[in-house]
């Protein structure tokens, strides 16, 4: 069976990655090829870039940026930011994304989605749809979550899906940056409505966050951010208490992680004994 | 006279640009593992060529056509199955080209180097297409490409379109129903998966071609 993807989301914002707090407030992370070596070398299974300013500033997402960060990695790679043309989708490929993620256009411009779709093919896409929550329902947010729509996330996923949507991005912006966790409900609602994989974005705060969204909804893929930042070996370290806890993950490490335990979403302190009383054993190197 | 080491210890390989690949990210892992792998689309650069590498993202039909108006076609035929038997790895679509014909938008012939057929995942509540993720694939160990590599190594597959499980086939992966993950005729290798976004996995898989195309140029030098 295929397994449950975690996939590496980096936001870019003024050419560098930053961390996001509700689409509202953002901290410095570092330079992108850093942080996504980072979390390739820690064995994420894909890594997702989003330039979220590219749209309002009328341009893309820089390819030379893409051209540094897809070949400090050796897996897949999605680039997202301001993309609306064929020449554009051209270029990023042509840098070395994998797939496309696209939000504005969808919106914008549906039928640009199948040109797109019929020319790179529809497992090069996926729609990146944001939602959030008010006291009213789901609502789908445009414009980075400045204009709130009247569509409803179910729909919308679908029509992507018909246009040629091969995955759905599935962002929670009232869970962005909360570490309490997917929004459940709404995972499940979508998944449930659409023939291609979702990914779950938003809230991962903890290793249970990622195994309660891909145990009890449809999601096919967990996504974080902030989370995967500043917890050295924090794929690693969260997939062996996923496969600890019966999921079926890919976890390709020489190491074992299992003594490492999270609190509150950071790894906890360890007692300096217990690192003494470790036993290491030493593994010879293996050159590729 | 000395040789000069680098072109003793890695052979010529030319990974061919048709419009329809991710072709950075393929010579990006050849580069890792510090072999230079030429881009090229001519037919010419085919013939210099120790080893070819068909990379491919995208629909089959269209592919089959960038390569007849590239010329490609006889080239890779002359180069491949021709005297020389140059070793040769399609990734993707790259692989799937091989086979006799696909059905992917309508009935079209490929190269035809295989008797299989290409036919669309079908999709069901479990097994959404396109299929995409990590999957662990069981494989021949006997095949060169799979030294070092464990048997529940997991790769990297993106894909609509399957081709059939058949004598060919010396890798299989399950997605509803068997398919082919890997195919082996002689000289002609493909992957279904992407070796090149395969982390440490794939760039074994990737090592291992060029260490078969080394032990081929050594033997014929002998």
């Amino acid at each position: 069976m295929t397994k449950r993807r975690i996939i590496g989301t980096l936001i870019l914002r003024d050419g560098i990655v930053v961390q996001s707090i509700g689409f509202e407030r953002y901290l410095p992370v570092g330079r992108p090829e850093i942080a996504a070596r980072f979390l390739d070398t820690w064995g994420i299974d894909e890594i997702v870039l989003l330039d979220i300013t590219a749209r309002r500033e009328g341009r893309t997402i820089d390819p030379e940026t893409v051209s540094r960060v897809a070949r400090a990695i050796h897996s897949p790679l999605t680039i997202g930011g301001g993309l609306s043309t064929l020449d554009d989708v051209h270029d990023v490929m042509r840098a070395g994304a994998d797939k496309i993620a696209v939000n504005g256009l969808l919106l914008e411009k549906p039928d640009m989605l199948t040109t797109i779709a019929h020319r790179f093919g529809v497992q090069c896409i996926v729609a990146s749809i944001d939602v959030l929550r008010t006291d009213d329902g789901l609502h789908v947010a445009a414009d980075g979550a400045r204009q709130i729509l009247d569509d409803d996330p179910v729909t919308l996923a679908r029509r992507a899906a018909e246009a040629g949507a091969g995955e759905i991005l599935l962002n929670a912006v009232h869970r962005d940056g909360m570490r309490t966790g997917y929004d459940l409900e709404l995972v499940d609602m979508v998944a449930g409505a659409v023939h291609v994989p979702v990914i779950a974005l938003g809230g991962a705060g903890h290793p249970d966050h990622i195994r309660e969204v891909l145990a009890d909804t449809g999601a096919a893929a967990a996504a974080a951010g902030n989370f995967l930042h500043y917890t050295e070996h924090s794929v690693a370290a969260i997939k062996t208490q996923l496969v600890r806890h019966g999921l079926d993950v890919r976890l390709d490490a020489e190491a074992d992680y299992g003594a490492l335990q999270f609190d509150d979403g950071r790894v906890s302190r360890r007692d300096e004994r217990a690192l003494l009383d470790e036993i290491f054993e030493i593994i010879p190197r293996e050159v590729i | 006279m000395r040789e000069n080491p680098a072109t003793m210890t890695s052979p010529k390989l030319c990974v061919v640009d048709y419009g329809m690949g991710n072709v950075a990210s393929v010579v990006n892992a050849f580069e890792f593992l510090g072999v230079e792998a030429e881009v090229t689309s001519s037919p010419a650069a085919l013939e210099r060529a120790d080893a070819i590498i068909l990379p491919g993202v995208g629909a089959f039909g269209e592919a089959m056509e960038n390569l007849h108006a590239r010329d490609l076609v006889d080239a890779l035929d002359t180069a491949v199955r021709g005297p020389a038997r140059k070793p040769f790895l399609g990734i993707c679509l790259g692989m799937q080209l091989v086979a006799a014909e696909s059905s992917e938008l309508g009935q079209t012939r490929g190269l035809g180097w295989i008797e299989g057929k290409v036919r669309a995942l079908p999709a069901d509540e479990t097994h959404v297409s396109p299929h995409v993720g990590w999957l662990d694939i069981e494989f021949n160990d006997a095949d060169p490409l799979f030294a070092r590599i464990p048997q529940d190594g997991c790769f990297y597959f993106d894909h609509s379109y399957y081709l059939e499980v058949a004598g060919y086939t010396s890798g299989v992966a399950r997605y509803g129903q068997p398919f082919t993950a890997v195919l082996r005729a002689d000289n002609i290798f493909g992957t279904q998966f992407h070796p090149e976004k395969s982390q440490r996995n794939g760039l074994k898989l990737l090592r291992n071609f060029v260490n078969y195309c080394l032990a081929r140029r050594n033997a014929e030098a002998a």
